[in-house]
Parts: structure tokens; sequence; C-alpha cells
């Protein structure tokens, strides 16, 4: 069963972190990746430009509306995900427990919709 | 096959749905993969049984009878719809590995085929019937599901209350209820939230949400937050009773812990509010009317989880209430122990109600003045300054020191801040009997 981890996390507290703690993380995130890759759990997963990057897009009869920034200005904000295979909910929350931002931030698990059984 | 006895099989049938229902439905539950299909083929077999049992007798296991042919009834149903989606397809191959192909019963089963479907090893049959509760209450009570969900599927799956019962109880809604339980079932099916018993190193950290929920139904039970009902009373016995279950399947002290906390709880429930539903404080509530069976049985418990050196929150307020159980009158009560137990569940879960109590118990073993000192340092910081009973236990000490004056207004701001009926007629009949003028110094 396929699971998406969303991690969020303060951008700004990302920003103050001195330099040999984000490559300590940065570590953490290397380490975690592979190991997800050696498990055969990892199906993908990215990491995502801040915020400030965003573009918001909406079509209202016909016409496309763009607005600058995220859907919602949240205090934590979705910076990547990791698209994993899990046995079930325990096994998809073990592997989010064990992204570093978890530590930090947070994971939301979401499973992902199957149309294959009726 | 059993004889028959006196009673009418109707009646025995009756006595073993009260007895089996909640045992076969966890069965089912696990054995299909979906709480309402098992629920729909449990209903289905009972109804095959009060067809079949008056012609065949009641079978040597019923419960066996009821998972098989609640099995076949489901495979029937599948059948019949047309419907062999991906679980039906499992629980097919899982009844019939060897044969492959299903034999054709339709649309009856017939008792022969549920006969030979009866496992022979009965010390099995009961340890899998062990871990299908376990399972059962393990999955009710998931952290990923809210709550209030957990409750409320807990009541509904395990012990088999109604959603009318339980919306009754919460004094919600039956829709709100509904649709929790609904959304939860969703989830768990959705997100798959396995039903299965955590492992031995999970189980300590899983077993925390299980008493959690079994405390929130008994606390709801007990103190009746808002309003009045009857059926508050069937919460707590719904919760000693999981409890007790949880305890047959489970050894840990803080299962004893929590089962001695409820109990003593329990033993002195009649006599905490008047038949008029006000609310009477520990120290004037009738101890020669608590229950002195329930007090042995909480206090060998408290015994029992202290002994093992591994203390719980709740085997440590379950050892304070049984202090107050000991006490024979008010004055009798060992305020120097409780105010020790305090010290030690400070360290175990350090809330700002727990030292509430704590100053309270203070107040008790030392003079009004100390308590009245913590609890003001805790209004101070700000974290209990809309709790109403912070304010109320905070009144009390100040009409017992003659501060009549500012005692009203303590106990005006508790009044302002609870909804229950009982509490608001306590706090005024409380300012009611304040003296006009505060005592003067001497």
């Amino acid at each position: 069963m396929k699971y998406l981890c969303l991690i969020y996390d303060n951008e700004q507290n990302w920003d103050r972190l001195p330099k040999a703690e984000v490559d300590a993380v940065m570590a953490g995130y290397h380490k975690f990746s592979e190991d997800l890759v050696t498990s055969g759990k990892m199906i993908s997963g990215e990491a995502l430009e801040p915020v400030h990057t965003a573009t918001t897009v909406r079509v209202r009869d016909g016409k496309t509306i763009t607005t600058d920034g995220p859907f919602a200005e949240t205090k934590e904000q979705l910076g990547g995900y990791y698209l994993v295979e899990a046995v079930d909910l325990n096994d998809a929350i073990q592997i989010a427990a064990r992204i570093p931002s978890a530590a930090m931030g947070c994971v939301e698990v979401r499973p992902i919709m199957s149309f294959d059984t009726p | 096959m059993t004889s028959g006895s006196e009673r009418p099989l109707r009646a025995q049938i009756d006595a073993i749905y009260r007895d089996e229902a909640r045992r076969v439905l966890a069965t089912l539950i696990r054995l299909l993969g979906d709480f309402d299909a098992a629920e729909e083929a449990m209903h289905v077999a009972f109804s095959r049984a009060i067809d079949r049992w008056p012609a065949t007798g009641i079978p040597d296991n019923p419960r066996a009878w009821l998972v098989s042919a609640a099995r076949f009834a489901h495979i029937d149903q599948a059948r019949r719809t047309q419907r062999f989606d991906a679980s039906a397809h499992r629980v097919r191959e899982s009844l019939y590995p060897t044969h492959g192909e299903t034999p054709d019963q339709s649309p009856d089963v017939h008792d022969a085929v549920i006969d030979a479907d009866i496992p022979n090893d009965d010390s099995n049959i009961v340890q899998e019937l062990v871990d299908d509760q376990l399972r059962l209450i393990f999955t009710c009570c998931h952290p990923a599901l809210a709550e209030s969900a957990q409750v409320a599927l807990t009541l509904r799956e395990v012990c088999r209350l109604t959603t009318e019962d339980i919306a009754r109880a919460f004094l919600v809604a039956p829709q709100t209820i509904a649709q929790r339980i609904v959304r939860a079932k969703s989830k768990i099916r959705t997100a798959r939230i396995p039903y299965q018993i955590p492992s031995l190193a999970d189980v300590p950290a899983r077993l925390d949400a299980v008493l959690h929920v079994v405390y929130l139904v008994f606390n709801e039970g007990y103190l009746a937050r808002t309003g009045h009902s009857l059926t508050r009373a069937d919460l707590c016995v719904e919760a000693i009773r999981l409890c007790r279950l949880l305890r047959d399947l489970i050894a840990e002290p803080e299962v004893d812990g929590l089962l001695a906390l409820v109990l003593l709880h329990e033993s002195r429930r009649s006599t905490r509010v008047t038949p008029d539903g006000d609310l009477i404080l520990l120290e004037e509530q009738d101890r020669a009317r608590w229950d002195r069976a329930l007090i042995s049985e909480g206090i060998a418990l408290v015994r029992r989880a202290l002994s093992t050196g591994r203390v719980g929150r709740y085997a440590v307020q379950a050892a304070i209430s049984a202090v107050h159980a000991e006490a024979t009158q008010p004055s009798d009560t060992d305020w120097q122990e409780i105010v020790g137990l305090y010290d030690v569940l400070c360290r175990l879960d350090d809330s700002p109600v727990v030292r509430l109590n704590r100053a309270v118990a203070l107040a008790m073993r030392d003079t009004p003045d100390v308590g009245l000192r913590a609890i003001d340092a805790l209004l101070e910081a700000g974290v209990l300054t809309s709790y109403h009973l912070a304010h109320a236990a905070r009144a009390d000490l100040l009409r017992r020191l003659g501060h009549y004056a500012n005692a009203r207004a303590a106990y005006r701001l508790a009044l302002s801040l609870t909804e229950q009926p009982s509490e608001q007629r306590f706090l005024e009949q409380r300012i009611a009997d304040l003296p006009a003028r505060d005592q003067p110094v001497t």
C-alpha cells in the first residue's frame, strides 16, 4: 500500500539554523533516503523550494488566475515529500517518524487512493 | 449436543448472545477484515441459530458454531450479490485452501459443513478468542484515531453499546456519535490501520492509549461533567468491565493500577451525591455505605501493582484513593502519606491538576495557609485560571482561614466557570453558608 509522507517545517527556523546543524540535518536526510531505498520502500521523494517561490493557480469562468504564494499561509510549510510503499499505517508511521523533520516540524501521512478495487 | 435443560431454548440462545456476541464479533472482524460485514454476518449467524437449534439442540461449542456459521453467511452473501471483491476472495481462499472451489451450498449452508468447519482443538480456540479481543481493543484505541473516536468506537465495538446509548451518555446527538464511528471505521479501512496486537516493544505506548480510553469512559460516568443522566452509571460499569477484560488479557502493573483506581472510586460513587443529585464532598460522605468488597479488591490490586516496582500514574492515583478508603473517618486520613504519593505522582505526571491536588493535601497535612500559597503560585503561573476547581479549592481554604469576603469572590469565580448543575448548586450553597463578616484577626 502506498502512502505519501508530506513534510511540514517552519522555513524561518530552518533559515536561522547554524550551518553545522543544517549539514547534520541534511546528512540525516541522506541517510534516511538511503535506508528507505535499501529497504525497498522508497517510491520517490523530493524537497521543495521555499514557499516564497510558490504560485497558486485557480481557473474561474475559464480564466486562469494566479496568486503569489502558497494556497494557505501556515506556521509550518510543505517542504518536501516521500512516496513510500508500506505494509500498513503502523509501518508508514514508523517510516514517517524517521524523517528528520518529524523531530522539528511534522509529517502528515496520507494513504494513496486506490482505484483498483471497487 | 447439549441435552435440553429446564430453561426454554430461546432464553438459552439469548444468554449465549449476551455472553458471546462481543467475542464472536471480535473474531469475525479479524476473519472478514471489515467491521460492518462482521456485524451483519454475526446477526445472520444468530438468526440461523434460532432457526436450527430447536431441531439440533445447542452445539457443544456454540461460539465456534456461530463463528463458522457467520463465515459461511458472509461467503453466501458475497456470492449472492456477485461481488467477489478482493476481501471475499481472501476469505474464500482461507476457508477452502485445498479445495480451491467453494462447495455449492447456496443459498443456505448445511449444518454438516458448519460442524466440519469447527476446529477440534479447544485450547487454540480459547487463545485465538483472547487475541481477537485484544486486536479489537488495540485497533479501536489506535492513536491515529481521534480520542473521541477511540472512545466511541470502543464502546460500540468492544462493549457493544448502541450508538444511541453512547450519545445519551455523552450528551451529544446520536448523529455525532454515528459520524465519529463511521469516520473511524473508514479510516481503519482506507488508511489500513492493521487489525493486530502491537509488537512487544510497542505494547507500553499503545497500552497507554487503551488505558486512557478506559479512564475517560469511567471519568465521564463518574464526574458527569454536564447534566445529569442515569446512563452515566452504565459508563462506569462498562469501564470496569473493559478494565477487567484487559486485566485478563495483559499482565501489566498499570492495568492493575487502573482497575484498582476505578474500583476504589466506584466503591463510593453512590455516596458522592444526594438523591437529588447534589454533590457530597469526600469528608462528608457516609463512609459506612462505601462498598467494602470493591475497596478490598482495589487495595489488593494497588499492593500488587506497587510491589512490581514499575509504578505508573494509575497505580499511584489508586494508592491515594486507597489511603482515603482506609480511613474510617475523615480525621483518620493519613495526609502525610497522601502528600508523599502526590510527590511521586508529580514526578510521573507533572500536570497542573496534579499539583493542585497536592496543594489541597498540603493544606490538610500542614495548614490552610500553606495550601493557599501553593494554589496561588499555580494560579500566578496562569495555567489553572479557568479551572473552576482551582478557585473552589482556594475559596475553601480562604473560608477556613476566616477570610469570608475573599472566599465569596473565589466561590463566585468558580461558579462562573462550571456548567455542571450539581456543582453549581454546591457552590451556591457554600456562598450562602458564608458568614457576612470576616473573622476578626485574633
